[in-house]
């Protein structure tokens, strides 16, 4: 949606929107967030990942300005709007935040909701922006309606049509979709990332869902601790995790010991796995293995076997935790007319074309 | 509940009816006051009302006109900037003035009152002193008159609209000024622009509150020598011997009050919707340097002038004359207030109780309104209540003295005017309000599955009261019988319109204390009530601070 209204001029494609570097965040003398830093490109979709208590809600709201900064800094579009000792306030930093319990303002109505930023527009301007934010997020026939007239989904949209209103650099949403239920969730939030690509907008999201994180972001910052442990995208934060943090929050799987070869590779109880193996990892070191569900397939003809412990029906697939000769656990993801009984020991196989190893 | 399950229950019968016919008879003691002075106003005696109009009206609507318009304006600038301060900013002594601005509550204003006169009239300390210095003080402002009267009870009711303010800035969080500020809008914007908006139906009901305490005050304007209906009903009945005057004053104060009633339920069901978002904890606006000193420079001075000042002199006055007047009769004005309130308290905690369970066992529309019709008394200033009540008994006290005299030839006097039976049921229906809402509000934390959790282990009837709702109802009773207690003991016009011949009351002391300009006198009991005032605003405390 074009507009002419001199706030909304267009930002150069592959500009740095927001950058982070080395942010440090602290309540009083409780250090929250620890040197994080980060950068998000024209029109990407950033989101910050981890369990609660992480720090992630306490970036994003020093991002909008809410909270000071102990060191480092944040620049919006290029320019600095934070950093020790100074912070420019949040009505100056042109950033779009959807509130996790919306906000909305219960005394207005919908359409003064989504005009409520339009500082600086006639009302004509206003009005029309009103009407195109509304039709964009799909509700056009509701601006006369108060919000505790519609419903949690529609508050939503009304929450993300009035953060987009004045055509802000940055859009940030704290927990956007937690508190819908889990239909909608998913199905909003599909809807949520094709507007902010369909124009373009530069996003930063905050949620502890990994699906959320995945179905919506383009790079995913995951956080433990106040710490970022890595910064990518949803494959490789699945394929690849840097830590056994990551490794651990995102997916499921397990960590299997193994044997390092000098012939390149890893030995383990279920068989050889070929790939890459970290430097520091020389041959006959023992590792950690790391095996997703989806690494470890059911094949009636295997000789390797392991018997069922516990069994979860999910539809098209059943996800098996099998009890592997050692003793130890493992998951395998399986198309669910492979029904076999808790205690039935099955054929399995290992089919990992790459190998993700931990030292111990 | 909605109607299946209405009509899944069965037809309830025997006892149950019973509750209902109780709380008809509670709203009946409501409602037989309030139509004997209405229909004084719809059936006027030509000459009384000839002699009100042109005599007496004119000068008691401009009076009762200023006194509601400056004493709305006051504590709504008062209680929104205090509560302002103390719910969403930071500044030195936030937490200390959060609680001590309530403190005013403890003080009767007719206590305030007779202070304040004390030190600005002609021959106060403060003109004498400007008198001293700059050799005259007519251009001091005369504190026996509206405006003085104004400004005493903006500062004795500024609270109602401080605490309903700062319970909606509380409640209303952060991220709705965050989500303005987000949107371009700088803190001060949001404030006018959000935060203020978003509190008005609480605003309102706090000045509300406070307007009818206006209307039905009594002490206060009577101190200042500032005419207005109450004083006047006073007048007409005990200095013109006129109850049909009075009643026909009251029934056009009961007009007004009723106009005041429709807005305050008109504002009430605004305040659902009024709320944004969840509660949400967010850190305050600092007030640094000299900004947050003149914070606390306005709060300091507000609680000085509305409390310690005034208490801090009671307890000087008390000290110079407790010699002398701390005495049997001092004891017999204690004993009397505290003998009345705690009947007073006892007979509105049954009421209240036989409401709430009627309000329990019957969820329709007509035990509903007869709860509500039950405790609108609370709107209805003392003097309205006792002219409406002494009329039907003295009607009553006529008929049984034509009985006596038909079947004894003698007549047995005045069996019911002069006894606590008009005293007592004036008390019940002003104060029902108070002590029903505490009651109820507990009452609904017993949910019908509690009831019937307790009875799936053979708790029922005597034995569930026992174990189960009065535990749970405990709190709210003792709530309810400490606000009543303490009210009754505030209470002026009724006590000293109705009460049975020599049961003088400290209020009733304080008033003919402050008649005759002994303020030193007064101040005894005024400091007895103040310590009572107290204890509800401990309650309140506990209520509200975490």
């Amino acid at each position: 949606m074009m507009n002419t209204h001199p706030q909304c001029h267009a930002h150069l494609p592959g500009a740095t929107m927001l950058e982070l570097n080395g942010l440090s965040l602290a309540y009083g003398r409780q250090p929250v967030v620890n040197r994080l830093s980060f950068r998000l490109k024209q029109g990407d979709i950033g989101c910050l990942l981890g369990p609660s208590g992480c720090g992630k809600t306490t970036v994003l709201r020093a991002i909008a300005g809410f909270e000071p900064v102990a060191a480092g800094e944040i620049l919006i579009d290029g320019n600095p709007v934070a950093g020790p000792g100074f912070s420019l306030p949040p009505e100056n930093r042109r950033v779009g935040m959807v509130f996790q319990d919306y906000a909305l303002f219960p005394h207005l109505s919908v359409a003064r909701n989504v005009g409520f930023g339009l500082k600086g527009w006639t009302v004509p301007e206003q009005a029309e922006r009103v009407r195109q934010l509304l039709e964009m997020v799909g509700l056009p026939d509701t601006g006369q309606k108060y919000p505790h007239e519609l419903s949690g989904g529609q508050q939503q949209r009304v929450a993300l049509a009035r953060a987009l209103a004045p055509c802000p650099s940055l859009l940030l949403l704290d927990e956007p979709f937690s508190s819908l239920d889990v239909a909608l969730r998913e199905r909003l939030g599909q809807e949520v990332r094709e507007i902010l690509k369909a124009q373009n907008i530069t996003a930063l999201l905050v949620t502890h869902d990994q699906y959320e994180a995945f179905a919506i972001a383009d790079e995913i910052g995951v956080m433990q601790g106040g710490e970022l442990r890595q910064w990518d995208s949803a494959y490789n934060l699945y394929h690849r995790p840097a830590n056994r943090f990551v490794a651990d929050f995102i997916g499921e799987g397990v960590l299997l010991p193994g044997t390092v070869l000098s012939a390149g590779g890893v030995e383990t109880e279920l068989g050889v796995l070929a790939g890459g193996i970290p430097e520091a990892c020389r041959a006959g070191s023992v590792v950690d293995v790391l095996l997703r569900p989806d690494d470890i397939v059911h094949d009636d003809a295997s000789l390797l076997r392991a018997r069922v412990a516990h069994k979860a029906f999910r539809g098209a697939d059943i996800l098996y935790t099998l009890q592997l000769p050692s003793g130890a656990k493992a998951f395998s993801l399986v198309p669910s007319h492979h029904d076999h009984a808790i205690g039935e020991p099955i054929g399995i196989c290992l089919s990992a074309n790459h190998v993700v190893t931990f030292p111990r | 509940m909605d109607a299946t399950e209405r009509a899944a229950r069965p037809p309830r019968t025997g006892i149950f009816t019973g509750w209902r016919l109780a709380a008809f008879g509670i709203a009946l003691l409501t409602v037989v006051p309030l139509a004997v002075v209405l229909s004084a106003f719809f059936s006027p005696e030509r000459e009384v009302w000839q002699h009100l109009a042109d005599n007496v009206l004119p000068g008691l609507l401009a009076n009762t006109f200023r006194l509601t318009l400056g004493v709305g304006m006051g504590v709504t600038l008062l209680g929104v900037s205090l509560a302002w301060l103390t719910a969403a900013c930071d500044f030195p002594g936030r937490k200390f003035f959060s609680w001590a601005l309530l403190l005013p509550l403890a003080v009767p204003a007719y206590v305030t009152a007779f202070v304040f006169v004390a030190w600005f009239d002609f021959t106060g300390p403060v003109q004498t002193w400007l008198r001293a210095a700059f050799g005259s003080s007519g251009w001091f402002p005369g504190i026996r008159s509206g405006g003085g009267a104004a400004l005493v009870m903006t500062l004795a009711l500024y609270p109602y609209v401080y605490l309903l303010a700062r319970n909606a800035f509380l409640t209303q969080g952060r991220r709705a000024l965050e989500a303005a500020q987000s949107l371009g809008h700088s803190r001060s914007e949001g404030f006018f622009r959000v935060a203020l908006p978003m509190a008005r139906p609480w605003i309102a009901g706090g000045l509300m509150l406070a307007l009818m305490e206006t209307l039905a005050d009594f002490g206060t304007v009577a101190v200042f020598n500032y005419d207005t209906f109450t004083t006047a009903i006073y007048k007409t009945w005990f200095g013109l011997f006129s109850l049909t005057g009075a009643s026909q004053l009251a029934s056009i104060l009961v007009l007004l009050v009723f106009g005041l009633i429709l807005l305050e339920q008109l504002t009430r069901s605004r305040m659902r919707y009024t709320q944004a978002g969840r509660h949400s904890q967010a850190e305050r606006i600092r007030l640094a340097g000299a900004r947050g000193w003149a914070a606390a420079a306005f709060a300091s001075a507000v609680f000085l002038a509305a409390f310690a000042l005034p208490v801090a002199q009671l307890a000087a006055w008390t000290a110079q004359v407790a010699v002398r007047d701390l005495d049997e009769r001092y004891l017999g004005f204690l004993g009397h207030s505290l003998s009345l309130g705690g009947i007073a308290a006892a007979l509105t905690l049954a009421a209240a109780l036989v409401l709430a369970y009627a309000q329990r066992r019957h969820n329709d529309p007509a035990t509903r309104i007869m709860v509500r019709v039950a405790t609108l008394g609370y709107a209805v200033p003392g003097p309205v209540l006792a002219v409406g009540i002494v009329i039907p008994l003295a009607y009553l006290d006529n008929q049984l003295a034509a009985a006596g005299k038909l079947l004894f030839g003698q007549n047995p006097g005045l069996l019911l005017q002069g006894t606590l039976l008009v005293m007592l049921p004036a008390y019940l229906t002003r104060f029902l309000a108070v002590g029903f809402n505490p009651v109820e509000s507990s009452m609904q934390r017993i949910t019908r599955s509690l009831d019937e959790a307790a009875r799936t282990f053979g708790v029922t009837g005597v034995a569930m009261l026992r174990r189960v709702h009065l535990p749970m109802l405990r709190g709210g009773l003792f709530s309810a019988a400490a606000l009543v207690f303490v009210d009754v003991m505030k209470e002026m016009p009724i006590t000293l319109m109705t009460r049975p011949f020599g049961w003088d009351t400290l209020a009733v002391r304080i008033f003919e204390m402050t008649s005759e300009g002994e303020w030193e006198r007064a101040a005894l009991p005024s400091i007895a009530l103040v310590a009572a005032g107290l204890l509800p605003i401990a309650l309140l405390l506990r209520h509200t601070e975490k």
